[in-house]
């Protein structure tokens, strides 16, 4: 088999690997505007948040160090102890939760009924707030975080693959346990909001709050629910990215790719987000493939807007939303 | 008539005490007064019409009851202890359910979803139990399941428990929505005109789903509706509204013959 389709092959797959995260961040989207019509600028500070608090607990570093060194004139930076990653994961998706809490109580539960626009502009102001309490919090250095995911090359398909078709495919550990989780995590949301109490009554709040509220739903609870559960989507793809390219500001950057997956895969539907995600992440890696080359390159950058564009043009409700036909 | 003992109707049901009493409530709107110092009280196992001319008030008094409108002044006492201002999320809780005017259904969702919807305060397991237990949980479903099918039959709506909600016709949506208050096993209905908009095959159904609820069921009902001959078919006991004021309270028979009430129907213009 020639060279060439191998390449493509793989190109294909590790562009899949990149989709995974861009379906990840675009579904805490989704879970907050379904619920609460709040388009969330800050899902993408928030896997950067998650992942430094993660890197923050396992390496005991004391939190708000600088703050306090500044003030008290120690020079305290660690407890000195190590808290193992399954320990720290859980304490971490705490902080999502207890944040959750937090982001309703202070910021939205003050702005209901308020216009989308006025809700977008408090997680812009969240993001930036975010950020710079993760730097306080943390400090600003890079981050190398390790949960004990396995990386680099897997032997097993390069091995099989060399031996079937004279050509080892290079498939990354990561890659590949990044989508088994995102996988699980998905099929866990999507169990959760079918079969459980809260569930339903996150689905009656998506609908119709006025509903919801007559069948005994509070609004309040379900949105601390929807900002948590984002938190913990957040974290997963924090972990994610973070490992394979260290906990960093640009982690916070993926939330803009987000953008053009929830134009394609419509902002209120979760299996838009995943497909979405997973056409934008193959979309972009095939065509820098393919005729980056012949422009110049770096088309990355802008594919998926161009594609977003052409979508809001010839489909505007996206993949999966319905068509909205205006009554008169 | 407003003892807080029971009474008998002419019909010869026995009727209980009093379950909710509205006192002296005072709702307003920047300058516009809705509800305007009323009082009355809904006897257990009633029916209970509210009545009166567009504008009245009556829709802002089920909110007041149901918790979506904060009056200004007034006290609300359900079951005998006076209750503090609660978020209509909690006033469900406690047993009252609710019809809107406007029809507030899940579009998204077929006619058992929403029915099930009405199940919420009763589900009991939360997530953690309701993962590590399937058992229990599942036989919780099933167990909400069949209440809710038993409603569907019930209100005869058996052949469109799996269509989408938003491709019904409105007499349809009215009768779901009720479905959905009934699936939830209420201590108090609440049904904002229930037959507004329907014709007059669709009206008769549903006057016999009302008293047909209230008769197997024993459910305390209180129904606004414009329509005066359902009402006096209908209810026990009528409170009238007029310019967010009480202008009649009492049985079918007396508040026709009521003056005041014949003036407010008839136009007669206010001072
Ligand atoms: N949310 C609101 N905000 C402002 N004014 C309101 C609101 N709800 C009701 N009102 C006003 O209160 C008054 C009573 O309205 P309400 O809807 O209770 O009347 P109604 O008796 O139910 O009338 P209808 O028969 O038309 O349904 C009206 O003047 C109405 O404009
Ligand atoms: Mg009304």
């Amino acid at each position: 088999m020639p060279e060439q389709l191998f390449f493509t092959i793989e190109v294909f797959l590790n562009g899949l690997m990149t989709g995974v995260l861009y379906s990840l961040v675009a579904l805490g989207f989704v879970l907050i505007y379904k619920a609460s019509g709040i388009f969330n600028y800050a899902q993408g500070v928030m896997a950067l948040f998650a992942a430094m608090t993660l890197v923050g607990i396992m390496e005991g570093r004391v939190p708000f160090a600088h703050l306090i060194n500044a003030i008290l004139g120690t020079k305290i930076h660690h407890f000195g102890w190590h808290v193992n990653a399954f320990l720290a994961l859980i304490l971490t998706m705490g902080v999502m939760l207890l944040l959750a809490w937090l982001v309703q109580k202070v910021i939205f539960k003050h702005l209901v009924n308020q216009e989308g626009i006025i809700l977008f502009m408090a997680t812009i102001g969240l993001a930036y707030f975010l950020e710079g309490v993760g730097d306080l919090m943390w400090g600003g250095d890079i981050k190398t975080l390790d949960v004990g995911i396995p990386q680099g090359l897997n032997l097993w398909i390069d091995e099989t693959t060399y031996n079937m078709f004279d050509y080892g495919l290079f498939i990354d550990n990561l890659d590949i346990y990044a989508s088994v989780v995102a996988a699980i995590l998905v099929l866990v949301l999507v169990g959760f909001s079918q079969y459980t109490k809260q569930g339903r009554a996150m689905r009656a709040v998506a609908d119709d709050h006025q509903a919801a509220l007559s069948v005994g739903v509070s609004l309040n609870f379900i949105w601390i629910m929807v900002w948590t559960l984002a938190g913990f989507v957040a974290l997963v793809a924090g972990i994610i990215w973070g490992t394979k390219s260290g906990v960093q500001f640009s982690l916070s950057l993926i939330a803009l790719k987000a953008l053009p997956v929830l134009m394609l895969g419509g902002f209120t539907s979760i299996p838009g987000a995943i497909v979405g995600g997973l056409i934008i992440g193959v979309g972009e890696k095939l065509f820098e493939f393919a005729i980056g080359p012949l422009i110049g390159g770096a088309t990355e950058n802008w594919f998926a807007y161009v594609l977003a564009l052409l979508f809001l043009v010839f489909r505007p409700q996206g993949l999966f939303g319905e068509k909205i036909i205006e009554r008169v | 008539m407003s003892t807080t003992e029971g009474y008998m109707t002419a019909d010869g049901r026995q009727i209980g005490g009093v379950v909710m009493e509205m006192k002296n409530i005072t709702l307003k709107f920047g300058g516009v007064t809705a509800i305007e110092d009323i009082s009355f009280d809904i006897h257990e196992g009633e029916i209970r019409a509210i009545i009166g001319p567009n504008g009245a008030g009556k829709s802002s008094m089920l909110n007041v009851i149901s918790g979506f409108y904060v009056p200004q002044q007034g006290e609300v006492f359900f079951r005998g202890t006076k209750r503090a201002q609660l978020k209509p999320f909690e006033v469900a809780r406690q047993g009252i359910a609710r019809t809107f005017q406007n029809i507030a259904l899940f579009e998204g969702m077929s006619v058992l979803d929403n029915v099930m919807t009405g199940r919420l305060t009763h589900m009991k397991a939360g997530i953690i139990s309701q993962s590590l237990w399937r058992g229990s949980a599942e036989r919780e479903e099933m167990a909400n399941r069949e209440i809710c099918e038993r409603v569907i039959d019930f209100l005869e709506i058996q052949s469109i428990r799996k269509t989408p909600v938003s491709r019904l016709p409105y007499g349809l949506k009215k009768r779901v929505e009720l479905a959905r208050a009934l699936a939830s096993e209420p201590k108090l209905l609440l049904l904002d005109e229930p037959m507004a908009g329907m014709n007059v095959e669709e009206k008769e159904d549903m006057s016999r789903f009302i008293l047909d609820v209230n008769d197997e069921f024993g459910t305390t009902i209180a129904l606004i509706e414009h329509d005066m001959g359902v009402v006096m078919d209908l209810s026990d006991r009528v409170v009238v509204m007029d310019y967010g004021k009480k202008i009649g309270d009492g049985t079918p028979n007396e508040v026709r013959n009521n003056q005041a009430v014949i003036d407010a129907y008839l136009g007669v213009s206010h001072d």
